[in-house]
């Protein structure tokens, strides 16, 4: 009784194998321009992991931007309702999630029976997103990663005024050219980052327990600076955050094949 | 009597001197970094047109972004004000002005004197004010003064299913690798442009009289396309329309100078 769940982002794509409740193989790639050819590479890296072979699989199911194009999924599912399904199937007591993507933002609020009660998305704008964070990275010439981590190297975050990722380009250029430290520039795009979320996540009313998940998850400054922003903490999951949309996938895919 | 207006925006300096009822100068140039050196600089090139010192100016009004930097300014007005003045002087039937500058597009609705009833304002998102085709000319490798020609042979200009510049910007590099027309992609900018501001003006609903200015309202290919967002024809500013906010404060200079005697 395994099942799978591949979920084909904007910048990367993630597969999840479940047997029941044991997380048996899972991996993530950057990906391409083809969705189809994304999630055939990263499901065989996933299967290699659990040593299994795609015959082992008796459902998988598809979600993120690029779901209608996966070739061996048999059924297909938004990526707020396995956002979801994944947290809440790692820790009950779920009630609100903040999942930021490569290029949009989600605030879903939950019951105590993991049903979504209500939610809300941000993809127009980029700031907010994970694009507001790359296009940042870029700027200060770090790795998307590194932005967090030197972020804890401040002690007086600089504050940006402007939330259009194209205005607060031109705000971080000129405070590089008054010489302004990195690690206090990467701290106030972190905080700038978290004050846009967090608008968004008030806007489905926050409940705890609250957790973040997608890629930025894993940005501690992003993190810490939500936890200031809201005044509550942040739960860690025990999986990675980046692989919650694919993990709720193979959560559903489970139900599907009459798994509780 | 001499008077001077001089327009400090974010990506030009702009500055007319006026003789009793006439512009018998005016010049344009880039912005430098510093506000002040772009003031001197874009003065003096008036001056020089017009054969005249500072001295002969015996009042100046200085506007735009960095109106409070100039420091041969008597007073300072909005570029608000400014617009809806010079704007009703040149072309006294217009009801309002929308002015598309590099960091910002206004709304503004004037009276018969041309003083400001109502106005709306975008300088928050940088899609809808004149940083987008900056942007976009930017990543295509093509001038900014060039958008207007190119998109003039556009045949089907494409629509675009972004607004944010930093999609839009990721949508329009899929485009040209998808081998769309250049020419369609600038008239779709133009198009996307063009709605964004039409709704900031129907904000403040529309009067029947409407002009175009700021250095976007050279593009013509932006011109049809705001007229077309509009659906009313607009009123076409024999002047530079780059200078308009300059003009105002010129003629809000010669106000004063005539008030303080």
């Amino acid at each position: 009784m395994i099942a799978a769940g591949c979920d084909v982002g904007s910048l990367t794509t993630k597969a999840v194998i479940l047997n029941n409740t044991r997380l048996l193989g899972h991996a993530l790639i950057g990906s391409s321009f083809n969705p189809e050819k994304s999630a055939a590479e990263v499901m065989e890296k996933a299967l290699a992991a659990a040593h299994l072979t795609m015959d082992d699989i008796g459902f998988c199911v598809g979600t993120g931007y690029g779901r209608e194009r996966i070739g061996f999924v048999k059924k297909t599912i938004s990526e707020i309702s396995c956002h979801a399904k994944g947290a809440h199937f790692l820790q009950p007591s779920m009630r609100t999630i903040i999942d930021i993507g490569g290029q949009d933002c989600k605030a879903i609020r939950l019951d105590e029976k993991g049903e979504i009660v209500k939610f809300m998305t941000n993809d127009k704008c980029a700031s907010g997103t994970g694009r507001f964070l790359e296009v940042m990275a870029k700027l200060l010439g770090l790795e998307l990663e590194e932005l967090g981590r030197i972020s804890g190297q401040t002690t007086q975050p600089i504050n940006l005024a402007a939330t259009c990722t194209v205005w607060a380009q031109a705000e971080v250029i000129m405070h590089l050219n008054d010489g302004m430290s990195k690690a206090d520039l990467a701290a106030g795009i972190n905080e700038a980052m978290a004050a846009r979320i967090a608008i968004l996540a008030r806007s489905v009313g926050i409940e705890k327990d609250v957790c973040m998940t997608g890629g930025v998850a894993k940005n501690t400054g992003v993190i810490q600076a939500m936890e200031k922003q809201l005044g509550i903490p942040m739960r860690r999951l025990r999986v990675d955050p980046q692989m919650m949309g694919a993990l709720g996938a193979a959560v559903f895919a489970r139900e599907r094949m009459g798994g509780r | 009597m001499f008077v001077a207006g001089c327009d400090v925006g974010s990506l030009s300096a702009k500055a007319v001197i006026m003789k009793d009822e006439n512009i018998i100068a005016s010049h344009v140039i880039f912005a430098r970094p510093e506000p002040a050196e772009s003031a001197r600089t874009v003065m003096e090139g008036a001056l020089n047109k017009a054969c005249l010192t500072m001295e002969d100016i015996s009042y100046c009004v200085g506007t735009g972004y960095g109106r409070n930097s100039i420091s041969f300014a008597q007073a300072a007005e909005s570029e608000i004000a400014c617009h809806g003045k010079g704007a009703q002087w040149l072309k006294p039937q217009v009801r309002m002005v929308i002015d598309i500058g590099g960091q910002d597009a206004k709304a503004i609705r004037i009276d018969e004197t041309g003083r400001v009833l109502r106005y709306a304002y975008n300088d928050r998102c940088a899609s809808g004010t004149g940083r987008f085709l900056e942007v976009m000319a930017g990543s295509m490798g093509i001038e900014l003064n060039d958008m207007g020609e190119v998109s003039s042979q556009a045949k089907n200009p494409v629509s675009l299913s972004n607004q944010c510049v930093v999609f839009a910007e990721t949508e329009i590099i899929s485009l040209i690798n998808a081998g769309r027309d250049l020419s369609d992609i600038v008239g779709g900018l133009h198009k996307a442009l063009s709605h964004r501001v039409a709704s900031l003006a129907r904000s403040i609903e529309l009067e029947s009289e409407i002009t175009m200015t700021g250095g976007v309202a050279k593009n013509q290919g932006m011109f049809k396309s705001l007229q077309e967002a509009l659906g009313v024809k607009l009123v076409c500013m024999d002047t530079d329309p780059q200078i308009i906010g300059a003009v105002g404060a010129a003629l809000m200079a010669r106000q004063a100078a005539a008030e303080n005697g």
